[in-house]
């Protein structure tokens, strides 16, 4: 280890996973280390021995879940949109060699009691059972208007202007209710909260057509899922940083971000060992998580917390028609809260548990001192809980940009139910470790060397 | 065997993979078979670790998609996406060095519990060439040594002088790692990567012995872009191909 590197990376979250193959290809000396045994750090999918180590150490694996090696138990949510910005980093480093993907089965969105499907086209609001006969006529106006909506033609703009009116005069110029507003905001365009309403429309406009598009490309649902589980993600990218030159060091404990006199970055020490590098990256567990480290210094802070719930089930959630995989958002309005509540559910279609075995995690952000208690309306919605594993975890935020000294840090997985976010920090972060480029993705030539 | 003009039409796709200790001559092995090399001291390609070749037997052609490690069992990193829905794996040890067949003992234990159940698993004792004494002293270069291994390196200047002189370095026994395939009910080959020894043996007999009527029945319904998908079903219905939807902008967006 008497090398020296271009980056070290820290951590094998998917974030960081991303960051170093696209650091490899681009011709960086890459280092990246894990403390734990296994790929994906936060991100990675666990069998049941891995998830009992995890949360239950102190009690064996059941043996009534078949066996361990059908399981690949996500501990961080999200789906992949279909036409969003992580499939076009798949396609375009071509590690979707490595990967299969599924349809998500269906979306769904809870009104008033119930859920339903979350309809995507003026064909399904009109079928949809969401809204009543005057409401969906507007309805229907309302997804015309999006779909016929060119830049270039004030004719289709009615009166609009996307990045001046706010998305409270887009509802009311189309007069739709608040319960329409809300699967709209929440189970299409994906907004956790209502603050979206009082912004410009136009990038609620956007989350729409990347919701009704990615709709339009499968047909199920605008959602894709890898086989085997979303730690297979990281797993990919950190191939290929290996094959573009990339170290790869797993178990391997971190005990000291090494710095000089001005503060700036030179190695990690392990044990009496301390590797050299230009720049270091990493999750903010590498970095203190929010307590003070290296002298004093508070380099990651807490900005929320996310309760997430991890309920095994043996039997598909009552009402999705017998779904194999769902998304199900239960907008804030609807419960009172401030944040909405989600369900990502899968099963043996994907390779993630054994058959007739239906894994549905439950999360919000955290908003009472009593986080379990805010799961309920979404835990109520599964119908008998085999078992739950329950975790509050903090959101963290790195105090410094990195660029004075070399040190950058990762944010911690959000609550939003897909990747959009986490391929933004990617950007981000890649915009700061190479002084302001901006991240531009090239196929891979000729494919991995291929004969 | 190893045969490039092989017709396209009909040939069955089976993904392989390599597993062993760093060194042991896995990409040499690779390489001989596809390309009918070697290349003593080679630097792993950047870019390269995904290779195709064909293999015709007497009623059937496989077309290997053969998988390397790309440096990653080097600090004990090897994804376990690397060899999932592998249908044959090549485990290889260094008939010189004792310890390398222990970890070829544990991948193969590793396969066995986490891989395809069909798998296909053929333990590989290769640098044969040094312990045979014909080679070994045909052998007057230093050029097995490896510089920048750090953890595993091959064979030392003390051993590749005795190699020189003739004298066998054989650390593992051939009845010993026989007895232990049979067991385990592994093929078992010695092989030389340098020589050619046993490299089209064991990649032919590994397409004899795979099971190709279960891979027919599992990759019915196509779709999956995964090289050698095809374990576990998995091509039911629902499976998306996000190339095939991505070709428009391509070229033409570069975003
Ligand atoms: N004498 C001899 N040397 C070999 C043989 N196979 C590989 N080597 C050498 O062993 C070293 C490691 O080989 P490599 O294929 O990179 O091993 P890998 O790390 O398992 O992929 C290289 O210096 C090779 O030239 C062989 O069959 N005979
Ligand atoms: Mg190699």
């Amino acid at each position: 280890m008497d090398e020296e590197y271009d980056v070290i990376v820290l951590g094998t979250g998917l974030t960081e996973c991303i960051l170093s193959g696209l650091l490899s290809v681009d011709g960086k000396k890459v280092l990246h280390m894990d403390r734990n045994d296994y790929y994906g750090g936060d991100s990675a999918s666990l069998n049941l021995t891995q998830l009992y180590r995890k949360f239950r150490s102190d009690q064996p694996v059941p043996t009534d879940l078949g066996r361990d090696r059908d399981y690949a138990i996500d501990l961080i949510p999200k789906f992949i949109i279909a036409s969003g910005e992580l499939t076009k980093i798949l396609v375009h480093t071509d590690v979707t060699r490595y990967l299969e993907f599924k349809q998500i089965a269906g979306s769904f969105v809870f009104r008033e009691g119930k859920i339903s499907k979350v309809p995507s086209t003026e064909m399904e609001a009109v079928r949809s059972p969401l809204m009543g006969l005057f409401e969906k006529r507007r309805a229907k106006n309302f997804f015309q208007f999006l779909q016929n909506w060119k830049d270039s033609d004030p004719a289709t703009h009615q009166g609009i202007d996307l990045d001046k009116d706010s998305m409270k005069t887009v509802y009311e110029k189309f007069g739709l209710e608040p319960g329409t507003q809300d699967f709209i905001g929440h189970a299409m365009a994906l907004y956790l909260d209502d603050d979206y309403i009082t912004k410009p429309a136009r990038a609620t406009y956007d989350r729409i057509i990347l919701y009704t598009s990615s709709m339009a490309r499968y047909g199920k649902s605008p959602y894709i899922y890898p086989l085997y589980g979303l730690g297979e993600l990281p797993q990919s990218f950190a191939r290929l940083s290996a094959i573009y030159g990339g170290t790869y060091m797993l178990d391997k404990q971190v005990d000291e971000i090494v710095t000089d006199a001005d503060g700036k970055f030179v190695g990690v020490r392990s044990g009496n060992e301390t590797v050299k590098a230009k720049q270091v990256i990493g999750d903010p567990s590498y970095f203190g998580a929010g307590k003070r480290v290296d002298g004093g210094k508070m380099r990651v802070v807490e900005d929320g917390k996310v309760v997430r719930a991890i309920c095994v089930l043996k039997h598909p959630i009552p009402g999705t028609d017998d779904a194999d995989s769902a998304q199900i958002i239960i907008p804030q309005n609807q419960v009172g809260r401030r944040n909405d509540i989600y369900i990502a559910m899968v099963s043996s279609t994907h390779n993630v548990c054994a058959k007739d075995v239906y894994i549905a995690i439950v999360s919000t952000i955290v908003e009472t001192d009593r986080p379990e208690m805010e799961l309920a309306p979404g835990l109520a919605l599964l119908g008998q809980i085999h078992d739950k594993f329950v975790s509050v975890t903090p959101l963290y935020t790195p105090t410094a940009s990195g660029e004075s000294d070399n040190i950058f840090i990762t944010r911690s997985y959000d609550a939003t139910s897909h990747f959009e976010t986490v391929v933004e920090e990617v950007q981000d972060v890649w915009r700061r470790v190479t002084g302001g480029k901006p991240l531009v993705l090239k196929k891979r030539e000729g494919g991995e060397g291929e004969q | 065997m190893a045969d490039a003009a092989a017709s396209a039409d009909k040939s069955i796709q089976v993904k392989l993979v390599l597993l062993g200790e760093a060194a042991v001559g896995k990409s040499s092995v690779v390489l001989r078979f596809v390309s009918n090399e070697f290349q003593a001291n080679k630097e792993p390609t950047i870019g390269a670790a995904f290779l195709t070749q064909k293999c015709r037997l007497e009623d059937r052609v496989l077309r290997y998609e053969i998988w390397d490690t790309a440096g990653q069992e080097r600090f004990h990193s090897l994804a376990p996406m690397y060899y999932r829905n592998a249908q044959a794996a090549v485990v290889v040890y260094d008939v010189t060095k004792a310890a390398s067949l222990d970890k070829a003992k544990s991948w193969v234990k590793e396969l066995q519990r986490q891989a395809n159940p069909h798998i296909v698993i053929a333990l590989a004792g290769n640098k044969v060439d040094l312990v045979n004494n014909a080679a070994a002293s045909s052998s007057s270069t230093t050029e097995e040594t490896s510089e920048d291994e750090p953890d595993d390196a091959t064979a030392t200047p003390a051993e590749l002088a005795q190699a020189a002189s003739g004298d066998g370095l054989r650390a593992v026994a051939r009845d010993e790692a026989q007895a232990y395939a049979t067991e385990a009910g592994l093929l078992f080959f010695e092989t030389s990567a340098k020589t050619g020894e046993g490299i089209v043996e064991l990649f032919t007999e590994i397409a004899k012995k795979i099971p190709i009527e279960h891979i027919l029945a599992s990759t019915r319904g196509g779709g999956a872009n995964r090289p050698g998908g095809a374990a576990s079903g998995s091509n039911a219905q629902g499976n998306v191909n996000l190339d095939a939807n991505n070709q428009t902008p391509k070229n033409a967006c570069n975003c």
